[in-house]
């Protein structure tokens, strides 16, 4: 088994001269849950796609499970498995053809009626593909890519479409399929799903690397200051700390055991990644919009 | 949602399994899809069938000193045309479609061997023009006239010019599915010749010989002209041979070109095959 499950040094990809990825490095271990963050267009999908052998690169290099993707053969895909971010196919076929056909192409599979059980599809098992709901339709994707007991799964924005209930059963799958090892590359553009479910996380923009990190100390996150808030005397106070843990103790001390309306507040996920792309990005591209607005 | 329980230590994997039967299984598949597909079954298989019945409905007097009539020559060349429909407008407009919905991209992205999509097209392509001819002879011989052969030599014509017109025709439409840009605009692209050719091959328009020198120039290049020839030489008396270019029926000419275009079409399939659109990626 190589060290890791991708290894991409450079990667470079342009489109009529553009760079849509533009230097990028990653490792992801295996057995890890990896989420790829960042806005419309940061080149998430592009950089996926190569990754799964869909597209060229222009430079760099990539190994994913130890094989250039873009030489890589039947073994090779048997030993994936994709959940693109759009995907139209197989309309005319029930869920259960569908799935049932592609798990006898794999070497070794995953039994079809319990991964159309395990996506929430199984009292829809009988119904053409194209007539399923948006949501649903999604579900299959998610089914087809996991059918064939991947080693390392690729979900372009997986739960797109996805109502709060299938999203956090989708979660669950994903936490399962973790702990039997599968190696996970995620996209997404939800947050939560991102503390939900990825060991690490790397945010892009423009095709470049902004941060990568654990979720909970993204962005310096754990360390940055928290915000304590209290009532006192009928008046909200607020205070911003370096050390909110001695600050509180302080607090509970003077109040003599109750502090009503007691919070403490970090920096969300959310409040990291809009500081992260809105620094990078929006400087050069929005240079009209500043000098009016200045 | 189960739990189940997999060995977190993954053992070696077996082999995939055989390309021949992932195609077979591929087969079963695009039939099924191929008949649910109402418009594929109304645009490819239909056609043919009404075409059929408006011109043989329409042209069926008899041909002068022969006893024989126009219906039936348009009977046997219909044919011909009829397996162009359901190999060469099928696949052509499929594939494109197929490279269009994702269908070509999600097989890229799991152990399918290319080979065995094509086997499974193949297959289909097989079946539905089997189904084609079927029901065109049936309507020929209920409607129009149209002997079958007693002599099992022709039958033998019947079966060669069937099945190397289905694979030079399959082949055609494989090649023809890249160059329509998308899968909205490949009916239109595929029509076109599909319609054309059908004028200069003795299907739309009969006696050929009375035609333009250059158009039957042109559809001796293809094979359509070959295969409504082959069908007539089975279906018609050979008294009929009078209306023919060449004034007998060539079957050498016809194994010929067919085999020629068997062997052209895959190399030109080979050369020129696209598993994506422009657009992606
Ligand atoms: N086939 C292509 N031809 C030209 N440009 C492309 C192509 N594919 C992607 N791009 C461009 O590359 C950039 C990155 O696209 P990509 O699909 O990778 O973004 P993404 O991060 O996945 O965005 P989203 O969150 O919207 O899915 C975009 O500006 C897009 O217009
Ligand atoms: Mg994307």
């Amino acid at each position: 088994m190589t060290e890791t499950a991708v290894h991409v040094r450079g990667l470079s990809k342009r489109y009529g001269g553009t760079p849509v990825v533009d230097g990028l490095d990653l490792d992801i271990a295996h057995g890890e849950v990896f989420a790829l963050l960042g806005p419309n267009g940061a080149g998430k999908t592009t950089t996926v796609e190569i990754l799964e052998g869909y597209r060229d690169r222009d430079a760099g290099t990539v190994a994913v499970l130890g094989e250039d993707p873009g030489k890589a053969g039947r073994d090779w895909r048997s030993r994936i498995g994709i959940v693109s971010q759009t995907a139209t196919d197989a309309s005319e076929l029930t869920v259960r053809e569908v799935v049932t056909h592609f798990a006898a192409n794999y070497p070794r599979h995953r039994d079809p009626e319990t991964v159309i059980e395990q996506v929430g599809l199984g009292e829809h098992a009988k119904k053409r593909v194209g007539r399923l709901s948006g949501g649903q339709r999604r579900r299959v994707d998610v089914a087809l890519g996991i059918i064939g007991d991947p080693e390392l799964l690729f979900l372009d924005e997986p739960t797109t479409g996805f109502d709060p209930e299938a999203r956090v059963k989708f979660w669950q799958l994903i936490r399962q399929l973790s702990a039997e090892g599968t190696t996970i590359l995620l996209t997404t553009h939800y947050l939560d799903e991102v503390e939900a479910l990825a060991n690490r996380v790397a945010v892009i923009a423009r095709g470049r690397l902004k941060t990568i990190g654990e979720p909970e100390t993204l962005g310096g996150r754990a360390t940055a200051g928290a915000v304590v808030s209290w009532r006192e005397d009928g008046r909200l106070m607020e205070r911003e700390t370096t050390n909110p843990d001695q600050f509180v103790a302080e607090l509970v001390g003077k109040s003599g055991g109750h502090v009503p309306g007691l919070s403490v507040q970090r920096p969300s996920l959310e409040d990291v990644y809009l500081q992260l792309i809105g620094t990078s990005e929006d400087l050069d591209t929005t240079p009209e919009l500043r000098k009016e607005t200045a | 949602m189960t739990t189940q329980t997999t060995p977190s230590v993954r053992q070696a994997r077996p082999q995939p399994p055989n390309v021949i039967r992932v195609g077979l299984s591929r087969g079963a598949l695009e039939l099924r899809q191929f008949f649910r597909e109402r418009d594929a079954v109304v645009f490819t298989f239909s056609l043919p069938v009404v075409m059929l019945v408006l011109l043989a409905g329409i042209f069926n007097d008899t041909i002068p000193d022969t006893g024989v009539k126009a219906s039936q020559v348009f009977a046997a060349s219909m044919i011909a045309a009829g397996i162009m429909s359901t190999t060469f407008v099928s696949l052509g407009t499929g594939i494109a479609q197929d490279r269009e919905d994702g269908t070509l991209k999600r097989l890229r992205g799991t152990p399918t061997p290319m080979t065995s999509y094509f086997i499974g097209k193949v297959l289909m392509v097989l079946v539905v023009s089997f189904a084609e001819v079927i029901v065109l002879l049936a309507l020929g011989k209920v409607m129009f006239d149209l002997q079958m052969p007693s002599d099992a030599g022709k039958w033998l014509t019947f079966g060669w010019v069937f099945l190397l017109g289905v694979i030079g025709c399959a082949l055609l439409g494989i090649a023809i599915s890249s160059v329509p840009r998308s899968a909205k605009s490949a009916s239109a692209v595929i029509m076109l010749p599909f319609i054309g050719l059908q004028f200069v091959s003795g299907v739309l328009f009969n006696p050929i010989k009375e035609l333009p020198s250059p158009m039957v120039e042109i559809g001796s290049f293809f094979p359509l002209k070959w295969m409504a020839q082959g069908f007539r030489s089975v279906f018609l008396p050979d008294s009929m041979t009078f209306q023919e270019v060449a004034g007998s029926w060539e079957p050498g000419r016809t194994a010929l070109v067919l085999v020629a275009w068997c062997v052209g079409g895959l190399v030109l399939c080979l050369l020129t095959f696209r598993w994506k659109n422009s657009r992606q990626g």
